[in-house]
Parts: C-alpha cells; sequence; structure tokens
C-alpha cells in the first residue's frame, strides 16, 4: 500500500474543508472497501480523512420516518429493535451481506459508497474504464459470470455489489448529504448511476459531500418481506441475482408493494413496472410470473451470464411467493 | 467517494512525495559539508527523517497492555500486531477480509484486523488470541476446539475461536444453522466446520462465557 496522510476529524465541517482543499483525499469510515482497494493498488488517495469519530450514530424515529446515521455499523443497525420493526427488509438485506466481522466495522454511509467487485476493476493490470477511464472494458469479452443484464453500457457492465442498497431503493430511501454548499437529500433510486460513459462515477454524490444519515419513510410492508439472495455458496458471497420483495396484503389482494433486484445492474435496480402490474391484483404465482416477465423487458446478457436471464425472472417469482405466503 | 484518476498518476504523486523528503534531506546534508554528507548517508538519515515524518502517534491496549507507539498510517493493526509487537498469535490468512484468519476483538466487537489501519484504533482495547485464556488456564472455548477437534492444521484456528466466542456473546449461536451463517466469516481449509459448530455449541449450552 503507498503511504498517506492520515487525520482523524471530529465534525463533519472539518471533513468537508479537508476534502474541499485536497481533491485527491478520501473520507476513510469502516475501511472493509477502501483499505482493500488501497492494498491492491485500485485506489491510492494522498490523504484519509478519518470520519470514524463523527457522531453519525444515531437510529431514530422521526414523524413516520426512520432516521439511521451514516456511521452506524452494519451489523447494529440490522440487530436494532426500531429497525427490526419498521423496516424489516432492510435488516434481512444486510444480514445476508459480508459476514459478521465485515459487518461490525462496515458503515451504512461506506456501504453505499461500496464500489464494485468486477474482477477486472481490481486487477491493475487489465483495461477498466471505471478504474482507468478510456482504456476499455475487459469484462465485455471477457468473465462475465457475474455482470448486468441491465441498464449496462459499452464502456462498462459491471454491478453494484451491496444488498443494503437493494433494500433501501426498495423502501424510498433518502440520502442525507452534507457540503460547501450545505445539507440536501437524494432519492436513493437517485443516488446511484448507470455506468454510460462514465463509468468512473457510481453516484451522483459529490466528491466534496459527505453522507450524514438515511431516510426511510415509513409503510406496512413489515409482515410480508423478503430478501432473496442466490448465490455461489451458502454465505459470505456476493449475490448472483438478489431479490427485494416488500408487500402489504389486504386478503389475498396486493394493496402495495415494492421490487427491487441486485446483481444485475450498475445501481440498486427498482422494478417499477412489475410493481405497477401487480398493484391491487390478486397474489397468485400466475400473476407474479406475468410481473417476472415485465420486470424482464430489456435484459440482455454477455455470455457467461445467460444464465441470470432465467435465474432473476425464478427469484422475482420466488421472493413473492415466500413474501406472500403464496404456495402455488 | 469516487475515484477520477488513473492508476499510474496517483502511484507517481504517491511516490513522489516520499522521494521529494529523502531527496531534499540528502541535499541539505550535502550542502552542510561533504563530511557530514557521507555521514549522514551511513546512518540513512534521510530515510528516517522522511519516515519519523510519515509516523504518527498510537495510544492501544493490547491483551491488557498499555502500547505507546508510533506508527505510519498505513500500517494494518494486523501488521502491527505481528511485526511489530510479535503478537504472531493472530494469523495473516488472504490479507484481504475474506477469510477471518486474522479475527481479533476491538472494543469486545470481532474485526478483520487485516482490513483496518492501527491508527484508527487510538485508545481502543484489542484482544487477541494470546489475551483470551486466564494465565495458564484456557479459556472454555480454547478447550471445547481441542475436546472436539475443531482443527486439522490449526492456521485458521486463533481467528475462529475468536470469533466463536464474540459469536456467542452477540446472542447468535442459538442454533447449529445460525452458527454457520454467523461463523460463515472463518475460511477453514481443511473442514473441521463440523467440530468447530460442535465446540461453540458446547460452550454455549455450558453458559460459560
Amino acid at each position: 500500500m503507498n503511504n498517506f496522510q492520515y487525520t482523524r476529524v471530529k465534525s463533519p465541517a472539518t471533513a468537508i474543508t479537508e476534502l474541499s482543499k485536497n481533491p485527491a483525499a478520501k473520507l476513510l469510515a469502516g475501511g472493509t472497501n477502501l483499505i482493500d482497494l488501497m492494498k491492491y493498488g485500485v485506489m491510492s488517495p494522498d490523504k484519509l480523512v478519518d470520519i470514524n469519530r463523527l457522531e453519525f450514530s444515531d437510529i431514530k424515529r422521526g414523524q413516520g420516518t426512520l432516521h439511521i446515521g451514516s456511521m452506524v455499523r452494519n451489523s447494529v443497525a440490522a440487530a436494532d429493535a426500531t429497525v427490526l420493526e419498521y423496516q424489516p427488509l432492510l435488516s434481512q438485506a444486510m444480514l445476508a451481506g459480508a459476514s459478521a466481522q465485515l459487518r461490525n466495522k462496515a458503515s451504512m454511509g461506506g456501504n453505499l459508497l461500496q464500489r464494485t467487485r468486477c474482477p477486472y476493476f481490481y486487477d491493475i493490470t487489465a483495461d477498466c474504464n471505471k478504474r482507468a477511464p478510456g482504456t476499455g472494458c475487459s469484462a465485455l469479452e471477457g468473465f462475465n459470470r457475474m455482470h448486468a443484464i441491465f441498464g449496462a453500457s459499452s464502456s462498462c457492465i459491471a454491478v453494484n455489489p451491496s444488498d443494503m442498497n437493494v433494500a433501501l431503493v426498495a423502501l424510498d430511501a433518502v440520502v442525507q448529504v452534507s457540503g460547501p454548499k450545505g445539507n440536501r437529500s437524494i432519492m436513493m433510486a437517485d443516488f446511484h448511476r448507470l455506468p454510460g460513459t462514465h463509468p468512473e462515477l457510481d453516484s451522483t454524490l459529490d466528491k466534496k459531500e459527505i453522507i450524514t444519515g438515511i431516510v426511510i419513510p415509513d409503510n406496512a410492508f413489515a409482515k410480508h418481506t423478503t430478501y432473496l439472495k442466490v448465490r455461489d455458496r451458502a454465505s459470505y458471497a456476493f449475490a448472483l441475482i438478489s431479490v427485494a420483495a416488500a408487500l402489504e396484503m389486504d386478503g389475498s389482494t396486493i394493496k402495495d408493494l415494492r421490487l427491487a433486484m441486485g446483481g444485475v445492474a450498475h445501481k440498486p435496480w427498482r422494478l417499477t413496472e412489475a410493481e405497477n402490474f401487480l398493484k391491487g391484483k390478486t397474489a397468485s404465482v400466475a400473476n407474479f410470473k406475468l410481473a417476472a416477465e415485465l420486470a424482464m423487458k430489456g435484459a440482455k446478457s454477455y455470455g457467461h451470464n445467460d444464465f441470470k436471464l432465467k435465474l432473476a425472472p425464478n427469484s422475482i417469482i420466488q421472493a413473492l411467493k415466500t413474501a406472500s405466503g403464496v404456495k402455488a | 467517494m469516487i475515484e477520477n484518476k488513473s492508476q499510474e498518476e496517483q502511484g507517481i504523486k504517491g511516490n513522489s512525495r516520499r522521494d521529494f523528503l529523502k531527496k531534499s534531506s540528502v541535499i541539505t546534508a550535502i550542502a552542510l559539508t561533504p563530511a557530514a554528507a557521507v555521514k549522514a548517508s551511513d546512518l540513512k538519515l534521510d530515510e528516517r527523517f522522511s519516515d519519523a515524518l510519515e509516523q504518527q502517534s498510537l495510544s492501544i491496549e493490547i491483551n491488557g497492555q498499555q502500547h505507546e507507539l508510533k506508527v505510519e498510517p498505513r500500517l494494518t493493526l494486523l501488521d502491527l500486531l505481528r511485526e511489530r509487537l510479535k503478537l504472531t498469535g493472530t494469523k495473516k490468512g488472504c490479507d484481504q477480509g475474506q477469510c477471518g484468519a486474522c479475527t481479533v476483538h476491538i472494543d469486545g466487537v470481532r474485526t478483520n484486523s487485516c482490513l483496518t489501519l492501527a491508527i484508527m484504533h487510538d485508545g481502543a482495547k484489542i484482544t487477541t488470541i494470546e489475551g483470551l485464556s486466564n494465565g495458564t488456564r484456557l479459556h472454555p472455548m480454547q478447550e471445547a476446539f481441542i475436546k472436539h477437534d475443531g482443527f486439522q492444521c490449526g492456521y485458521c484456528t486463533p481467528g475462529q475461536i475468536m470469533s466463536a466466542v464474540a459469536c456467542i456473546n452477540e446472542g447468535h449461536a442459538n442454533s447449529e444453522t445460525e452458527i454457520r451463517e454467523f461463523m460463515s466469516g472463518n475460511i477453514c481449509r481443511c473442514g473441521a466446520y463440523a467440530n468447530i459448530v460442535n465446540a461453540i455449541q458446547e460452550v454455549k449450552a455450558g453458559g460459560k462465557i
């Protein structure tokens, strides 16, 4: 690892100042992704600004909302009684990610900014537009088993690796950030980007901004939520496909719902058309199949990940069956 | 955070600051007298000078013992334990947070020591495998691993044991399924998983931790 300067900040204002005066500085939260990338030489910041002592560590109820501070550790949020009561889907998704040790360290804000696990992004000898813009995408013609089937471009077919993000986009979460120009809120659906011609940009967060918290509006989904994660081993592996399903049931009718997928795109992928189709309909496997078909419109595979074209709709159907309790 | 610059660009920049410090201190030495420069070179004063600038103070308690140290920011907690303090019980497996061999407790919380910087833990209390036993009396989890053959080659064992103790403390050892899920961050190449689960279940049932 290249050496770097290190400073520990006690206020968000100082962190923003550090980012403003040094464009090559990076914030250091849990470090479970950044330090790994620095060891590989994928990222080499001149300076790390340690924000672990900032007091963004509260989980609290607001008016019709749940607020989670950006420095809350993933394991703490996943086990929190308020999170479990109001947003169990978030807890399920977070517990499906990483290991107990990593979740103990990883922060909410850091997880939002987790970078892709595309092997060509990690391999500094390979061409990669995300790591070194303009060099090309090795995954397009390479081993692309883990890669995107939605929203990719000829510049990049990498996927966002986070489970937490899939739940957050399904739950209409809002990311709160603070920067030199003050505070602003970013809808989770707008927080991550599609690669387009600038895959080096994962999110719409400005380089001088710091994430302060995540706000999730209340909903009536708590009784019918499922996070289904399909992966190469039973635990501690990134998703091939994941599905977050949250339903509000009125008898056998789906009164309202949210659906999102992970492992399929450069951002957590909300299934709006499938949601619109199922809203107000009877929960049945036949309807789930039609919804899954709608969700798969526009999907494109790249060879090694052809299997995702079948695995994704099957996973959507399975997640809906589990969340609704419908068996046939 | 978003990264725009190429690796090469950053590598050059990262090296140049360090190189500048070394070169400038040598130039200063040469400017004094030739004899002083030779002496400075012999003593590697230039490297010492740049190292001193890049080191920061760290106050950390490890297994009950307080340490006042100077460390480079890039030093991981794992390398501090193994290379500086010679506490080699904590193992370096993958060094990428994928195997769990480096698991230690930071203020009681199990963590991959390879993916965290020592400097981040100023004022913290660290417990490693060396700090688990009470003198020569083994911790109940250590006893249970021996009794149940919870290892073959033993390389992952310190991490497994540290993780197992935390798994029970966290309340995630209530069934075999739960133990397997919450121990999944510790990989055992020998495949001693069945025996590891048995050891954890016995300690949990005995209420010894």
